[in-house]
């Protein structure tokens, strides 16, 4: 039996599909954990992904990772799972080590693909500048998959749901307030990325940076220095100090890709890049290159975009 | 406030990323080590602001072998009080938070700081292990951090947004980009450092839950495909048709 936590508060995330789906293909039953309201009716289609079983509690409201841990571990005991997948995004990366300690069983932190024949798991390490290859020395074993590995799948059909009492006692951390940036697609998440970097000269130049997002369905991000003068907002700054991220498209506008940069969006599947100047070293790690003014190409690729997907309708 | 800061080592961010035994092992081959940007940048020097604002004491503590020392002496001249090196290759995750928690069970920290994660290995696994053997509360990827008493209050970050949280302390928190501003270790801090305690303890008896058993590169890009600036409609019918990411 495998089990899976993920994070039902806000509906059923991509990456909560991604970690059903690897799940199913580690074979074996799959069994799901969550808390907080989702419905019934919403949890049971996570069976179309592999799920035999949902199980949800729900008391726990998810923002304290060590009432989470308990959560996780009840449903560990329960089913007697052999391997536990969290997705490792904000809530996998708290919980899953606490889980890891609980149940003393390995924990592969960022794995990007299913296990090799010899039974290792492949990580990004070096901030994605390579691989690594880990094996678990414990019967038992917790797997964090890292968002955009895998694609969900649909494979089977809706699952039945039960009420779980976990036990896990009350949250000790009291939230006072929340923001959440409205109407935005959220960057770990995003499939296709537009960012831009200092070469856009100022903050009243992003319209352009929006437009082209708004048409393609993605998510904005940044470069450092960006952030750092206060152009652009902290969560969109990607790199080595900022947020690792792995789109299947990554458009980089006036970004020089610097390696501290790269650090950030190499696992992109596909990467643009636009810039002024050939010998930026971004080209090298790009699949299409644009020499040229991103003042001019940009809103010319919007425009080109706009076609396209009026042309597909 | 009693402060208890950890710190690991981690290859400078522009070293060149190299296997050497066939992929079996990285190859420290010219590689310069630093403090880990995240445990510097953030989590010490805000101990460290905390510190001078309310008193106390701030020790860091490294499990790692005596060529960890250099980055151990860059945070006592940063002005870490005291610095504590636990004996013992860092074989993984579980290892070093079980080594750093039984060593912090015998000592009363309010708080215990970590980075967010180590840019090497990039676990993201310390912090989370070491307050689960403790029973402490956990907050992950702070930006913001105060403490009143026994009262934490941080700002962390959360999919899509950010949400203010307190906690009762003790507690562990790992840090991220906006807690503090980096600070560069002057003159005085670098000659204060050298007669600074560092204390080296010996390891506890505890098995390593994984291993990396080799590595490997990514498979270099092709070269890349240059685009005609005036004819973005090629762009988007290669992305479509040959890249199928649109
Ligand atoms: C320890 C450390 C950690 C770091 N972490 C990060 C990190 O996480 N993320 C990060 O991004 N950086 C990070 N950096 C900074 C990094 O080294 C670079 O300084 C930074 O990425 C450069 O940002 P940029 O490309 O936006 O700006 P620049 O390097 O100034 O490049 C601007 C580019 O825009 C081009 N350009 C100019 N005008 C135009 C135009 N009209 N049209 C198109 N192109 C144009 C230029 O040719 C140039 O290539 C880190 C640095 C250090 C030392
Ligand atoms: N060998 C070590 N000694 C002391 N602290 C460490 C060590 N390794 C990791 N840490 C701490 O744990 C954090 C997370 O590391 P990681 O789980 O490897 O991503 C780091 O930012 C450090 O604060």
């Amino acid at each position: 039996m495998n089990l899976v936590y993920i994070n039902s508060i806000n509906g059923l995330s991509k990456t909560a599909l991604e970690a059903v789906t690897y799940a199913k293909k580690l074979g074996s039953d799959v069994c799901v954990i969550t808390n907080g309201a989702a419905s019934n009716d919403l949890l049971s289609t996570l069976g179309i992904y592999g799920a035999n079983k949902v199980l949800i509690d729900a008391r726990i409201d998810g923002q304290d990772p060590g009432q989470l841990v308990k959560l996780v571990w009840a449903a560990a005991q329960k089913t007697g799972a052999s391997t536990i997948v969290f997705s490792h995004d904000l809530v996998g990366k708290a919980v899953a080590p606490r889980l890891s300690v609980r149940l003393k069983a390995g924990l592969v932190a960022g794995a990007v693909s299913l296990p090799e024949n010899d039974g290792t798991i492949k990580v990004n390490v070096f901030s994605g500048k390579a691989f690594g290859y880990v094996r678990v020395n414990t019967s038992q074993r917790i797997i964090s998959l890292l968002p955009n590995s895998i694609q969900p799948e649909q494979t089977g059909q809706n699952c039945p749901v039960e009420a779980f009492d976990s036990q896990a006692g009350t949250s000790q951390i009291v939230v006072k307030a929340t923001k959440k940036a409205e109407g935005t697609i959220a960057l770990p998440e995003a499939e296709l990325v537009v960012s831009a970097g200092r070469g856009l000269k100022g903050p009243e130049n992003w319209g352009m940076i929006e437009d082209l997002a708004a048409a393609l369905g993605a998510a904005t991000a940044c470069s450092r220095p960006v952030a750092d003068i206060g152009w652009r907002p902290h969560h969109e700054h990607v790199g080595q100090t900022g947020i690792a991220i792995r789109p299947n498209l990554y458009i980089a506008a006036g970004i020089s890709g610097a390696i501290q940069h790269l650090a950030g969006v190499n696992g992109s599947k596909v990467i643009v890049v636009i810039n002024t100047d050939a010998e930026a070293p971004f080209f090298k790690s790009a699949n299409y290159g644009i020499i040229g003014d991103a003042f001019e190409v940009i809103p010319r690729f919007t425009e080109a975009i706009k076609r396209f997907k009026e042309a597909q309708h | 406030m009693n402060i208890l800061v950890c710190i690991a080592k981690a290859p400078d961010t522009t070293s060149k990323i190299a296997f050497s035994n066939d992929n079996t092992a990285f190859d420290e081959n010219g590689v310069q080590y630093i403090v880990n940007p995240y445990d510097e940048w953030y989590a010490l020097v805000r101990a460290l602001e905390i510190k001078e604002a309310q008193g106390g004491q701030v020790t860091i503590i490294t499990v790692g072998t005596t060529a960890d020392e250099s980055i151990m002496r860059k945070a006592l001249a940063i002005g870490a009080d005291e610095a504590v090196r636990i004996d013992a290759d860092a074989t993984d995750a579980f290892f070093t938070a079980m080594q750093i928690a039984e060593y912090a069970k015998t000592k009363n920290y309010d708080l215990i700081l970590t980075g967010k994660e180590t840019i090497d290995f990039n676990g993201s696994q310390v912090g989370g292990m070491l307050a689960e053997h403790l029973d402490f509360p956990f907050i992950s990827l702070a930006t913001k951090l105060e403490i009143t008493g026994s009262t934490i209050f941080c700002q962390r970050e959360i999919v899509g947004g950010v949400q203010e949280v307190e906690v009762q302390g003790p507690a562990v928190v790992s840090c991220a980009k906006g807690m503090a501003e980096q600070r560069i270790p002057n003159m005085r801090g670098i000659m204060a450092a050298r007669s600074k305690p560092l204390t080296i303890v010996d390891a506890a008896p505890i098995d390593s839950l994984t291993s990396f058993t080799r590595y490997s590169l990514p498979a270099a890009k092709s070269s890349v495909k240059l685009i005609d600036p005036n004819n973005l409609d090629e762009l988007v019918s290669l992305l479509h048709n040959e890249a199928k990411v649109i």
